[in-house]
This record gives C-alpha cells, sequence and structure tokens, in this order.
C-alpha cells in the first residue's frame, strides 16, 4: 500500500452478499455526506437473489458535482471473501483494503473487526453502522450530523437501537485513524450541497410522474422498473393515485389506456419484456390516439436476460413496439433531473398530440443515486389537455393540425366513440379507403408527426465542438462520457442525446460537420448509431460498445476515445 | 313507442341475416332506455369479434378496443370516474378465450362493471373455428375431427371465484332476457351475463331448436345467496339453466377500495395537481 494523497475526489467500493447490509451502509453515507456538504454519486450492481452471492456498490465522494462510474476504487470494504474475484478490475496497487481479517483475507490490507466493536456496542448487526462510520472518520463527518442522519435514518425503532448504532459508528470513526495512515483525504465541502435533493433515477422518473398529476399506475413487477411503481405506491396516499399491480403487462397497457380515456393521466413502468407484451396496446394508442406514457428500465436480453443488469438494448424495440404507422416519442435521460423533467413533459407531449411516449431508461441509471437542486415546480406542467364536448362532437374529426380535440365520457354533451377498426371522424367503422383511410393517415401520422418534430429536444453539445471527431452518447451512457472527456489531454466534440426519437429535423446538418463520428452505447448490435445512419445518413465511423451487463466507467470510455483519436 | 336515444339508425349492420346479435342489439337498447341512463354518462366497451361490433350500433360513449381486451380498459374507466355507467358487451372467443385472464382477474377486482357476453359456441368473424365453449365433437375446418377439448364453464369459473353477479340467458327469450341483463347493470360489482346465441352461418349444432330442447329456468327455489347450489347448477350439462345464478349484494367494489374516493367522491379527471404533496415529497429528499 502506497502512501497517497487525494485532494478532490475519492471512490469506495462495498461489497458483499445480498442482505448483509450493505444498501443501508449506502443509504446512510450518501445522507450523511450530503448533510456534511460533499457531492456524492452512488451506484450499485447486485445479482439476481434475495440472499447470498455478491453485490457492490460504488460510491463516489466529490468537491464538485459528479455522476458518473469509476473503474478503479480508492477505498475497497468487502464485508465478505469475493472467492470469484468478481471486483478484482477494482483494486489497483493505490486501492485501500479495509476489512475484518476474521472475514477477508488480503495481503496487504487494514483490519478493523467490525463485529467484534458492533457486539460491543450492542449488537452484531451493527458492524454496518461501525462501516458507516470508518468511512466518515475518513471524511471528517462530525458527531452532530452522525446523530441528525442516524436518528432520521432509523426513526421509529427503539431509541436503544438508535443509541447504540450511532455509537457504532462514533467507534467507526476512531477506527478510521489506521487508514489515515495510508491514505489522506482532503475534500472541499460545499454548503449547497446541503440543501440539495439526494435522488436515485427511480425516485426522478417516479416525481416525474408525480408533478404531471399522474392519478392511475397500473404495472406489473419487473426489474428494474419495479422501483417506480413501489415509489409511486408509497406516495399514493398523499398524491391521491390510484396504484393497481395487474395480472400481466396486456392488462397493464388496456388499463392505462382505459383511464386516460376516462380522463385519468396514466402511467406504466415496465422492463423490455414487459413492455414486448404490451405492444399490441401500443399500436392501440396509435389508432385510437389515447394518450399513453410508459417508463422502460431496461435491462439485458434476450429473453429473461440479466434480470438486475444494465443495458440499452431496447431502443429498437420501444422505436417499432406495435403494428402499423403512427407517431411516437422516446426520452431517454442521462441525468436524473432530465429524467424529472422529461418524464413530465412526456405526459404534456402524450396528452397534447395523443400519443404514447416512452421514457427510455435502464438499471445503472435506475439504480444509481446522486445529489441534485430542489425541483424548479415553475418548470412543471400538469394542465390536461382534454376538451368539454358540445353534442355534434366528432372524436376525430379532421383538423389541419392533425390533432382531433379529445373529449372524455361525461363532460359535456357529445359521446366519445373511440375504435381500434379504422375509423371515420365520428368513430364509426369504415372501409372507405381513398377518402377516410388515406385522410385519417394523413391526419393522425404524417401531420401529427410533424407537429411531435417541431417539439424535439436538441442534443447538449459539449467539449471541442471544432475537433473534428464527434462522440455521441445517448441515455444514460451521457455522464460517463463528459467525465471521460475530462480525463483526455485534448477532448473531442460531444453530443447527447436525452430525446431519440424523434430526431431534429437538420439532424444530417448537425451531424455532417465532424468527419468522424463515434457512438457510446451499452448494447451489442449499436442500435443508436443505427438509427443514425438510416435516418440522418451519416457514416458512424466507430461503435463503442459495451454488453456484460455493466455500466461504462468514464476510464473505460476515455480509454476508447483515445484509442481513435 | 317513443324514439329510443340510444338508437343511432345504423343503415349497414355488419351482420350475417338472422344472426343472434340482432336480439341482443334490441335487447341492450331497450335495457338502456328503460333503465333511463344517459348515453353521455354510459360507456359500452369491447373486444374484437361480431359481438365486439355491438357498441357501433349503440347511441352512447363506446370503447371498441383490441381483440380479448375489453374488460382492463372498462375496469380502468370505471376506477377513472366512478359516474360512468360501463357496459362490456363482447362475444365468447373474445372473452373467454383470447381474455380468459382478464375474466379471471376482473371477477377478482369486482370492479361495478357490466359484461354481456354473446354465447354463440363458435368462432363467427373467423369463419367457424372453435371456441372455448364449443361442444366436444363439433367438426369445424381447424377441428378436422372434431373438438376433443373440455368445453369453458363460464358460470361454474366465475361462481369458483365468488364473482358478485352471475347470470345466464337466451338471446331468443327477449323479456327474460332483458330482465336478467337489467338487474346485471343494476347490480353493483362485477357482473356476468352469459347470453346464448345462434349462429346462422357456422354452428349449425346449437340451433333456437336446440337451445330451447337443451335450456330451462332456474325457479324460485333457487337460492341466489347460496355459492353451493349456485355452482351445482352451473355444472349441470343437459338441460343447462338460465337465469340469476349467484348474487352477492355487498362485495366491495374495486374503484371504491381506494382511499383516493372515501376522502373525495370527485371522477379523477376533475383534480388538478396536488403541488402541496409533490413539493412535500421533494422536501424529504433533502433531509
Amino acid at each position: 500500500m502506497n502512501r497517497k494523497q487525494l485532494v478532490d475526489e475519492v471512490s469506495i467500493v462495498f461489497s458483499g452478499a445480498a442482505g448483509q447490509g450493505i444498501q443501508s451502509i449506502e443509504m446512510i453515507l450518501t445522507k450523511l455526506l450530503k448533510r456534511e456538504g460533499y457531492h456524492v454519486f452512488s451506484t450499485k450492481e447486485f445479482m439476481s437473489r434475495i440472499r447470498g452471492g455478491i453485490n457492490s456498490t460504488c460510491l463516489r465522494v466529490s468537491s464538485e458535482r459528479v455522476n458518473a462510474p469509476m473503474e478503479k476504487a480508492d477505498l475497497f470494504l468487502p464485508l465478505i471473501q469475493d472467492t470469484t474475484l468478481h471486483l478484482q478490475d477494482k483494486i489497483t496497487e493505490h486501492t485501500v483494503i479495509i476489512g475484518e481479517q476474521e472475514v477477508v483475507q488480503f495481503d496487504d490490507m487494514v483490519d478493523i473487526p467490525f463485529s467484534e466493536i458492533a457486539k460491543r456496542c450492542g449488537n452484531k448487526i451493527y458492524s454496518s453502522s461501525v462501516a458507516v462510520g470508518v468511512i466518515a472518520g475518513i471524511l471528517d463527518v462530525s458527531d452532530s450530523t452522525i446523530e441528525k442522519t442516524f436518528t432520521k435514518h432509523f426513526k421509529g425503532k427503539d431509541e436503544k437501537i438508535i443509541q447504540e448504532n450511532i455509537q457504532a459508528a462514533k467507534e467507526g470513526i476512531k477506527e478510521s485513524a489506521k487508514i489515515q495512515e495510508h491514505l489522506e483525504v482532503d475534500i472541499e465541502k460545499d454548503a449547497s450541497v446541503q440543501d440539495e435533493m439526494l435522488i436515485s433515477g427511480t425516485e426522478a422518473v417516479a416525481m416525474g410522474a408525480v408533478s404531471a398529476n399522474v392519478r392511475y399506475v397500473a404495472s406489473y413487477p419487473m426489474s428494474p422498473a419495479t422501483g417506480v411503481l413501489v415509489k409511486l405506491a408509497g406516495w399514493s396516499e398523499q398524491t391521491d393515485c390510484i396504484i393497481e399491480q395487474v395480472e400481466d403487462e396486456i392488462t397493464v397497457v388496456n388499463m392505462a389506456l382505459g383511464a386516460w380515456y376516462a380522463g385519468a393521466r396514466a402511467f406504466v413502468t415496465t422492463s423490455g419484456g414487459g413492455l414486448a407484451l404490451m405492444s399490441e396496446g401500443i399500436s392501440l394508442s396509435g389508432i385510437t390516439e389515447i394518450p399513453f406514457v410508459v417508463h422502460v428500465a431496461q435491462r439485458p436480453g434476450p429473453g429473461t436476460g440479466l434480470p438486475t443488469r444494465t443495458e440499452q438494448g431496447d431502443l429498437h424495440l420501444v422505436l417499432y413496439s406495435g403494428h402499423g404507422d403512427f407517431p411516437r416519442i422516446i426520452y431517454a435521460p442521462g441525468t436524473v433531473e432530465e429524467a424529472f423533467y422529461l418524464t413530465n413533459r412526456a405526459f404534456d407531449l402524450a396528452d397534447r398530440f395523443q400519443v404514447p411516449v416512452f421514457i427510455l431508461t435502464d438499471q445503472y441509471f435506475v439504480d444509481s443515486l446522486c445529489n441534485t437542486p430542489v425541483w424548479d415546480l415553475n418548470k412543471i406542467v400538469s394542465e390536461n389537455h382534454f376538451t368539454e364536448t358540445a353534442q355534434d362532437y366528432k372524436r376525430y374529426a379532421i383538423t389541419e393540425s392533425g390533432v382531433s380535440p379529445r373529449g372524455i365520457p361525461g363532460f359535456g354533451k357529445g359521446l366519445v366513440k373511440v375504435d381500434s377498426d379504422e375509423h371515420d371522424e365520428e368513430g364509426l367503422i369504415t372501409e372507405n379507403l381513398n377518402e377516410t383511410r388515406k385522410a385519417m393517415v394523413e391526419k393522425r401520422f404524417f401531420r401529427k408527426f410533424n407537429l411531435v418534430r417541431k417539439e424535439v429536444i436538441e442534443p447538449d453539445c459539449f467539449g471541442n465542438k471544432d475537433n473534428e471527431l464527434l462522440v455521441v452518447s445517448w441515455g444514460s451512457t451521457g455522464n460517463a462520457v463528459k467525465h471521460a472527456f475530462q480525463l483526455l489531454e485534448s477532448p473531442p466534440a460531444g453530443m447527447h442525446f436525452s430525446q431519440v426519437w424523434p430526431l431534429p429535423e437538420n439532424i444530417e446538418d448537425i451531424l455532417s460537420r465532424y468527419k468522424r463520428i463515434a457512438v457510446v452505447e451499452n448494447n451489442a448490435s449499436a442500435q443508436f448509431a443505427t438509427l443514425l445512419k438510416g435516418y440522418a445518413g451519416v457514416p458512424v465511423a466507430h461503435n463503442i460498445l459495451k454488453f456484460t451487463g455493466l455500466p461504462f466507467s468514464q476510464e473505460e470510455i476515455a480509454r476508447e476515445i483515445q484509442s481513435i483519436q | 313507442m317513443s324514439e329510443n336515444i340510444f338508437d343511432p339508425h345504423v343503415k349497414d349492420i355488419a351482420w350475417c341475416p338472422g344472426c343472434g346479435n340482432f336480439p341482443i342489439r334490441k335487447i341492450m337498447l331497450e335495457m338502456l332506455e328503460e333503465l333511463e341512463l344517459d348515453p353521455v354518462n354510459t360507456v359500452m366497451v369491447s373486444g374484437i369479434g361480431q359481438a365486439a361490433k355491438s357498441p357501433q350500433y349503440i347511441q352512447a360513449n363506446y370503447f371498441n378496443g383490441l381483440h380479448g381486451r375489453a374488460l382492463p380498459p372498462a375496469t380502468a374507466m370505471k376506477a377513472a370516474n366512478p359516474e360512468l355507467t360501463v357496459i362490456v358487451e363482447s362475444g365468447d372467443g373474445d372473452m373467454y378465450g383470447e381474455g380468459g385472464n382478464h375474466f379471471l382477474h376482473a371477477i377478482r377486482r369486482n370492479p361495478d362493471i357490466t359484461a354481456v357476453v354473446h354465447n354463440n359456441m363458435i368462432y363467427g368473424l373467423t369463419k367457424g373455428q372453435a371456441s372455448p365453449t364449443t361442444s366436444k365433437g363439433m367438426k369445424t375446418p381447424v377441428q378436422i375431427n372434431g373438438v376433443f377439448l373440455e368445453p369453458f364453464n363460464p358460470l361454474a369459473a366465475a361462481i369458483a371465484l365468488d364473482a358478485s353477479f352471475v347470470a345466464r340467458a337466451n338471446a331468443l327469450d327477449q323479456d327474460k332476457t332483458k330482465e336478467i341483463i337489467k338487474k346485471a347493470v343494476q347490480h353493483k360489482g362485477f357482473a356476468l351475463v352469459d347470453v346464448f346465441q345462434i349462429c346462422v352461418s357456422f354452428n349449425k349444432v346449437n340451433t333456437a331448436k336446440w337451445f330451447k330442447e337443451h335450456t330451462y329456468y332456474l325457479d324460485e327455489q333457487h337460492d341466489t345467496s347460496d355459492r353451493s347450489a349456485a355452482f351445482s347448477r352451473a355444472i349441470e350439462q343437459d338441460k343447462l339453466p338460465l337465469g340469476i345464478f349467484y348474487e352477492q349484494k355487498n362485495k366491495p367494489v374495486f374503484e371504491e377500495s381506494f382511499p383516493l374516493y372515501q376522502k373525495d367522491k370527485s371522477p379523477l379527471f376533475q383534480r388538478t395537481l396536488n403541488k402541496e404533496a409533490l413539493e412535500k415529497i421533494a422536501a424529504e429528499k433533502t433531509e
């Protein structure tokens, strides 16, 4: 172990079996450090099992806003012996390993008898509080922050238990002196962080739905999308929202459309396999012009794939799901902030244009946690776009804009007739092909697509805009690319897409400015690159792909870019 | 007779001449009128099939969705706006085949909606293949050696699931069927009315004469609150009983089980964003 000084950032990796408490270490530590004024980011990877195995959480603590995975650990804190060498890549010659010698064996490690200290404080299970204390000690966290955070975290528990945990953490702080012999951490605190929120991708999406006045949630549990359902259920008594766990994803989409039809904003959260089952219902949204909003948290496929891992492999599924021609909108947030505002926007656009809107995230994104400024509620919209109907109301009135005013049953004097068969303006089944069918397709596909395209969110440009090389990212990979640029001596141009469909009308012009384009994606078939090639007609010179089920680290992307520079 | 406000006077109805759907349509129009329902607050929901075209021929709101999928949107509509009267009208293939899973779970949820199932024991729209209720032995262009699967018994299944209202009717008995469907609509909770009907084009076995000879009406002795008795009647094979088999008057309904309606009865479309709730959630995240 070499002595080294870390100036403004530290990365800490915890590992343990499922059920061993690394999640609660993450929860308490992130709260603790944020309260102390540190920027935090944590991301986890875990096996598809409830107990056992080996899982890990990577926590970054910094003086600046950070939100991308790192390859290397400055501190490694294993709660069990990693016999599979699952985390070997995280350990470098500089990594300080902290562990309990009785449990984990490394040639060179700082021995801290977590269990013994915990037992001394009252119970062996307080080991995780000792571990929290050790990290808190290294980062110079005050006793009052420890007390406040633990008291809040364990709210509702017996006072004795709370005090004993606090004691365990304080004992941990004392032990941290041993680590400081090997490592000095000096990270500048930022008081403004204290007032920020600590939020996961899951919570950002769920809060986005709340901000859009969601009133009906129908879903079927599926990793990694279940968290959004759980969050919305937890808040449902405050938000007056119906939460229904249904029998299958076919019911999910049809229920959601029924709720929207009757005037309630409905929301759905699922993963690729669930969305595959919803495909027909998405098409129903297309022809009936009933709004639909779905969050798709991707995981690696095909089939059951890797249920608890990450991938960006469902872009084409989302883009093409549902038979027939109809417009759709696909958002792919890259930050929690984008996830919140884009989910809010998804409802607005679905309602205004009566189209399905997808929010595409992934396991890495939903299960990551960071501090972020409190949402600006002046920027959210939640107004409904249905109209009070007159007696002669026609649901599918041919309009110049392409949008027919949407009535709902029981509001006004008209009747709201929707049909999945091709229909006329009133909603009556028709086989008038040359006039009605043609007019309907022109209205709901062509004219509406043009409307939808006017609302496209432009890609975010960063890096050296004059460079001949452009690195493109979409969705959750955006931050890793931005952070990778900071590691490069001469960064190229960067472009991040938080909306992946439709693409901007001038996409060809935007992209053809660059001599070479590289697209970074967490999938095997370069799905976004394929879309850019087909739609913008520009060649993609380099595909930077990863499909192991793990997200890109910033170092990894930096190396990949270096190799093509 | 005065004008029926539910009759849209459609000139071209897409059913075969003599189709069993015609008498059911007549029953439905009269039933809606006699119950003094308001078309503006009534939604007819269906899947796909010949029977599922019914809402097209009724002057009310309608949602003619996907094959087999009538019950999920109907359940959600009622939950989103309990002031609506929601009636599902679809066929045996739609409800018991493609929509079988929804049928089971709609009964479990018990929304206050009515499902009128046109049961002609055959697939009409796709030209004469077996449906889940086709009798054993019937030959079709697909089941060329005759159906060998056990027919689905919707009534027994519904009673086994403790459905809140279970009845069977015969489309050719206009008055009796109308009364049964009226009671189903007035019943609070999920009401199933399986309606026998003929298919003049594809079902040469279960004809009007066959239905007359193979059915009988439950008499006053039958106790509709007795689930075991209802089940025994539901598994009778020949003759097949008609009438109300089972009824539970006070079973909690889906939409009323959510706390939000206990505080406030207004439909969801009238409710605006509760910014305070959102602010509170955000504030908790800053702690």
